[in-house]
């Protein structure tokens, strides 16, 4: 429990990082170390397979993909970071405050343990792919759907680019 | 609930709390499209630990990690598509600013 303790509070120290760091490409990394986090307290709560999903897709695809997106656009000059910086500090430091109270609010209200679990056929299933094939078809059939509306909506957006350029 | 499952839940949902807090903050200040889209991954993750956490205090960790692999798959997606969609407005109008959304037609 303490490690899961620790565990967690790193967790929300690499998100409030993420929110208030100054710079978007620390922020990137900040939330793969987020990622990275939750993908260890995954394995602690019996769940390797989606831990493993974490791992090499959120920590490993979306940070690429964040960079390189961050590095397709035009870095800002030294007077414009300035600037924004002031600003950003103005609207930011609200959020340690924003997460002190309602962090108060959750520890005063002392959620009763009235909680049953379900009960039925699900709790006969303990394999994931047995899960997946024979239960949750139509999920399978979704996220190939959205595997290729996220490969043609990018390929668009690269083909624009393309005409663009000529 | 038992009394252990019951403390694991408790514990973990106080802090997935405060990480959804933190998700929402950045998506409701921010302005730049980018900072825009790591809030919605936040957001994504603390949904994702719930339900990992859930499967674990109810004994059924298969069913939900089957949710997890199905929420991960779009998160991926989203992420993609939001990202060209950022950088497509920045070919457009010059920068990331969200407040340069408004001027578009329609």
């Amino acid at each position: 429990m303490k490690i899961n303790l620790i565990l967690l509070i790193l967790m929300l120290i690499a998100a409030l990082w993420t929110v208030m760091g100054r710079s978007l490409l620390k922020a990137t990394i900040s939330l793969a170390i987020t990622s990275t986090i939750i993908t260890i307290l995954m394995f602690r709560l019996d769940s390797p397979l989606a831990a493993v999903f974490e791992l090499s897709v959120c920590t490993g695809l979306i940070t690429v993909i964040f960079v390189s997106t961050i590095s397709l656009t035009k870095p800002l000059t030294h007077k414009e970071i300035t600037e924004l910086s002031k600003n950003r500090m103005k609207r930011f430091w609200y959020l340690p405050v924003i997460v002190a109270v309602v962090g108060a609010g959750l520890i005063l209200m002392k959620i009763k343990n009235d909680v049953t679990t379900m009960s039925g056929e699900w709790s006969l299933l303990h394999d994931v792919k047995s899960i997946l094939w024979n239960f949750r078809q139509l999920d399978m059939f979704g996220q190939i759907v959205v595997l290729i509306i996220g490969a043609l909506g990018v390929s668009i957006l690269f083909e624009e680019r393309r005409r663009d350029e000529w | 609930m038992s009394g252990e499952s019951w403390q694991v839940m408790t514990l973990f949902g106080f802090f997935i709390a405060l990480l959804f807090v933190c998700g929402l903050y950045c998506i409701l200040v921010t302005r730049n499209l980018i900072r825009a889209i790591i809030g919605l991954e936040l957001l994504i993750k603390a949904v994702t630990l719930l339900l990992i956490v859930t499967g674990y205090v109810s004994g059924k960790p298969a069913l939900t990690q089957a949710f997890v692999i199905t929420v991960i798959v779009i998160e991926v997606v989203l992420a993609v598509v939001a990202g060209g969609i950022a950088l497509r407005i920045f070919r457009y109008s010059g920068n990331l600013d969200a407040r340069e959304l408004n001027k578009l037609k329609g």
